[in-house]
């Protein structure tokens, strides 16, 4: 059975590499410093002790006062997973760094939450919309995100 | 006189017979070799999530049956799964068997898909293989039929078990199916992966190592054929998969050969799954009871499950209202695009399309 | 050697209509008249069995893929190909924009040309043939290259990149192929000493089939590849290229072209009974129907073939063509002159001896020869071919790439705040 790492073991465990990076943890998951969160990432696929070598999802959740991006983590020789968090904060332009230097498959995933949620991603090439077309206006998966009047009508009603 | 060749771009769909759907890619040829590779998804993008967040959690399932919609049983379940780790229940035991016998039905039906558009995009004209897959892919939609009287569109399993018993004629057209099986299984062994022109063409074609396949967020059958044994059924298993034996078929070399051997053994442990639940199930209430319309309380969950194509899991956040206030797809075919360009460059225009179908994405997963 | 055309009963009665009518002075008229009401004879009836073949070939398709195949127009939806033809000539002849109007239009009239011009010098039973060329088997391979032209001329024709590819495919498959095609007729040549259809057929106390199987099987495979039929269809491989050097086509014009092509299949299986299946002779049945179903079992093995094998990679097709059929068909007719220089005289019994030397030579040769090519791909050097190479092992940080990826600030900007 996979063992859910808890959010306080991994702070426990990061406290010494990173004494700053971690901002609270719970049960399930750890809140990273946002600035810190590409390093802690490294560290995490590369220490023997954690070997998460796979990035099983990246998303974003709009809190209105601030988007957590999540990272779930996933150890396939620890037969573990591992939850962490970030927040960015500002609705203007939200940002943090980007770990798809560490897992290639955050590349699509952060484009994703880029166009969806506009959290962009510092430090990486290409970051794109992907599922919208280029040239949409704003980002749907916001809460507050309302679909603009369409700047045309069809000749009977609608 | 020295000759020059100029590189050629060329939008391979959004319509074109051979991409599953909706998917356009765009090749820069130097001849027939590719040179660059650019997935461009979104044509069927319908805001799934975002539709998600204004519907009670029971409404959410019919959403989940349009992702992959070649199997919406196992969307079904990864969605209630979910559902039922955030409001904490238990559906009763004859639930769980109907929900793996029907959710390894379905990987069934999602693999004689991808064999049979395999061979579809190899070149059999018409795609015998294709309907040969179809064929039994069609029995397997009559037993969706019996259980839930859909065929695609199932939203068969319910947040604590699934929708209704299993109807009397439905174990013996299941029987019959289990006894066919195999020997189609081995048809099919015999026209795909022994035909000389197959190894031809796959063996050696686009291979991802498993470090990469790793890097990559690949699962599933992907990730399998480049040796990592890696399956939820088997890492956490849901329902009832710790209660039946099976084996986790892997290959080494990662190609697009392997990508297909790995999904055909598959179907022949998933044949062992229901057998197994068929002997073990046992009379009973097949679903919880709880009120159509519940509260979870505040929190989240996420819970991984093996579907057909990989690990698919809903993140799904409650904030204590009737609704999922953020329901996120995780969705295997929405990483196998991530190293499209990698597996593509340097082969040949007959390659990609072959590689395209050896990932067996599905573009409503893929774009959601 | 049987009868020629002045006895053909239509050929003397038109012939004697006309001169009735106009006066021993119109000879020539009715000799044109004549000539050209067993012409249109020949190639209209062709063209109904290529059209009647589209039937046979879809309903034999459906059979061998478990489905039922045409079966709602007539009986047994034997009306299908006029439907269809009615559908197609009915449909609205689009040009795409941007393409070379005048070679447009003609290609499909290029495509139809060599598939009647082949018709002169087929044998269709005892006696009835339009011309007894004595060059037909290169008469043959020569008209049978203008096909390729009318390929050519389409894909340079249609502003579509699938088309072109289709066209550049053709044209490489053609080069290639032409030559173990053209050996595979010298074995047949030298085995009957003499290159008319006619005179071949005759030779044959035993089907050429069984005399010289290399030659059948390089035959087989190089006129498989001149139609574009499975396993080397690459030219319209429906899953790349959509539908080859045909994409931009549409109503008649894309008729045209399919009529061609399955009229091509029928013709070469009548190429191929006259050259290795004895044409009309060793009749049960009058010779005509005999020899048409000669020609119906190859076409059922084409249908087979085409409902059973994938496709080859164009790279593949032309290894095969050159590594493997040209050596064969080589060997074939170096193995056939030995054998004529020691048996000048060919009745059943030495074809027979001649039959068992050849199987006994070939079959090794070409088990033993297809272990020594192979058709396997290695992986291509990526570093070579792409300036953004592959990023490597697990999780190495990830290049920008070379200009084109747009810049953050620019993607940015692009899509601001919303809501």
């Amino acid at each position: 059975m996979t063992t859910a790492t808890a959010g306080t073991a991994l702070a426990e465990a990061l406290r010494e590499r990173f004494p700053n990076a971690v901002q609270e943890a719970d049960a399930h998951a750890a809140w990273i410093e946002p600035s810190a969160i590409a390093d802690v990432c490294l560290f995490l696929r590369d220490d023997p002790a954690h070997d998460y070598k796979m990035l099983s999802s990246l998303t974003a959740v709009d809190y209105v006062e601030h988007f957590e991006v999540v990272y779930r983590l996933t150890s396939l020789s620890r037969n573990a997973t591992a939850l962490l968090k970030a927040r960015a904060r500002g609705r203007e332009s939200p940002s943090l760094p980007s770990v798809s230097g560490v897992w290639r498959g955050a590349d699509l995933q952060e484009r994703e939450v880029w166009d969806l949620m506009g959290v962009a991603f510092e430090g990486r090439p290409n970051l794109k919309r992907i599922l919208t077309w280029e040239g949409f206006q704003g980002h749907p998966l916001r809460r507050d995100y309302l679909e603009p009047p369409l700047p045309y009508s069809w000749p009977h009603g609608g | 006189m020295t000759l020059r060749t100029e590189p050629v771009v060329v939008n391979v769909g959004p319509h074109h017979p051979s991409t599953h759907g909706v998917f356009r890619m765009k090749l820069t040829f130097d001849g027939e070799n590719i040179i660059d590779a650019e997935p461009v998804i979104g044509y069927l993008h319908r805001g799934t999530e975002k539709l998600a967040e204004e519907r009670q959690y029971t409404q959410v399932i019919t959403l989940t049956d349009r992702l992959d919609y070649v199997s919406s049983m196992t969307n079904n379940q990864a969605y209630v799964l979910s559902c039922e780790r955030l409001v904490g229940i238990e559906p009763p035991a004859r639930g769980k068997y109907l929900r793996v016998i029907a959710a390894e039905l379905q990987r069934v039906a999602s693999h004689l898909i991808g064999v049979g558009f395999f061979l579809q995009e190899l070149g059999v004209f018409g795609g015998t293989a294709l309907m040969y897959a179809f064929r039994e892919r069609e029995r397997i939609l009559d037993m969706f039929e019996m259980l839930c009287g859909a065929r695609i569109t199932l939203s068969y399993m319910r947040i604590g078990g699934v929708l209704q018993d299993a109807p009397e004629e439905f174990w013996p057209s299941l029987r019959s199916f289990l006894d066919d099986m195999p020997g189609y299984a081995d048809e099919m062994q015999a026209l795909v992966f022994e035909s000389e022109i197959v190894r031809a063409r796959a063996i050696g074609v686009a291979p991802v190592s498993a470090e990469d396949a790793v890097a990559a967020s690949f699962t599933g059958p992907i990730l399998r054929a480049s040796g990592v044994a890696w399956d939820w059924r088997k890492a956490a298993p849901y329902d009832v998969y710790d209660q039946v034996e099976f084996e986790v078929p892997t290959c080494e070399g990662g190609d697009n050969y392997d990508r297909f051997w790995v999904r055909m053994q598959e179907v022949r442990q998933s044949l062992r799954i229901i057998e197994q639940c068929c002997a073990q199930i046992e009379p009973g209430p097949v679903r919880a009871t709880m009120a159509m319309l519940f509260r979870p309380p505040p929190g989240e969950a996420y819970v991984p499950i093996e579907a057909p194509k990989g690990e698919l899991g809903f993140y799904l956040v409650s904030d204590g209202s009737i609704a999922p206030y953020r329901c996120h797809v995780r969705s295997p075919s929405f990483m196998s695009l991530t190293l499209f360009r990698e597996m593509l460059v340097g082969w040949k225009l007959a390659d990609a399309i072959v590689t395209l179908g050896s990932l067996d994405f599905n573009m409503g997963e893929v774009d959601r | 050697m049987g009868e020629t055309l002045a006895d053909n009963v239509i050929y003397r009665n038109v012939y004697a209509f006309v001169e009735g009518a106009l006066g021993p002075d119109w000879a020539w008229a009715a000799y044109a008249a004549g000539g050209l009401a067993i012409i249109l004879l020949v190639a209209n009836g062709v063209m109904a069995i290529g059209t009647g073949y589209t039937w046979f070939e879809r309903r034999l398709l459906g059979r061998f893929q478990g489905r039922l195949g045409p079966n709602r127009a007539g009986p047994f939806g034997l009306f299908q190909p006029i439907a269809d033809a009615i559908k197609l000539i009915s449909k609205e002849d689009i040009i795409a924009l941007g393409a070379d109007k005048v070679v447009f239009t003609l290609a499909p009239v290029v495509m139809l040309a060599p598939t009647i011009l082949v018709l002169a010098v087929i044998p269709f039973g005892s006696g009835s043939w339009l011309a007894d060329l004595n060059v037909a088997a290169l008469y043959i391979a020569a008209v049978s290259g203008i096909a390729t032209i009318a390929v050519m001329m389409a894909g340079y024709a249609s502003p579509n990149s699938f088309s072109l590819f289709g066209s550049m495919r053709a044209v490489a498959m053609l080069v290639s192929y032409e030559v173990p095609l053209v050996m595979a007729l010298l074995g047949v040549t030298i085995l009957a000493q003499s290159m008319s259809l006619v005179d071949i057929v005759e030779a044959q106390a035993l089907p050429f089939l069984i005399v010289t199987p290399l030659g059948a099987l390089v035959f087989l495979a190089a006129v498989s590849a001149e139609l574009n039929r499975a396993p080397f269809d690459v030219t319209e491989a429906e899953s790349e290229l959509v539908a080859g050097y045909m994409t931009e086509y549409s109503g008649m014009k894309y008729g045209v072209f399919m009529l061609a092509e399955f009229t091509n299949t029928v013709v070469a299986g009548a190429i191929f009974a006259a050259l290795f299946l004895q044409g009309w002779k060793w009749a049960v049945l009058p010779s005509h129907l005999w020899f048409l179903i000669k020609v119906g079992g190859f076409v059922f093995v084409a249908v087979w073939v085409r409902a059973t094998l994938p496709r080859f990679r164009l790279d593949q097709i032309l290894s095969a063509a050159w590594k493997y059929l040209f050596p064969l068909s080589l060997l074939n007719a170096m193995l056939l002159a030995a054998e004529v220089i020691i048996w000048p005289e060919r009745g059943a019994a030495e074809l027979g001896i001649m039959a068992a030397v050849n199987w006994a030579v070939s079959v090794p040769a070409a088990l033993l020869w297809s272990r020594a090519v192979s058709l396997r791909s290695a992986p291509p050097t990526l570093a070579a071919l792409s300036p953004r190479a592959f990023s490597g092992a697990a999780g190495r940080a990830r290049q920008a790439p070379g200009g084109e990826a747009a810049p953050d600030s620019a993607a940015r900007s692009a899509g601001t705040e919303g809501g």
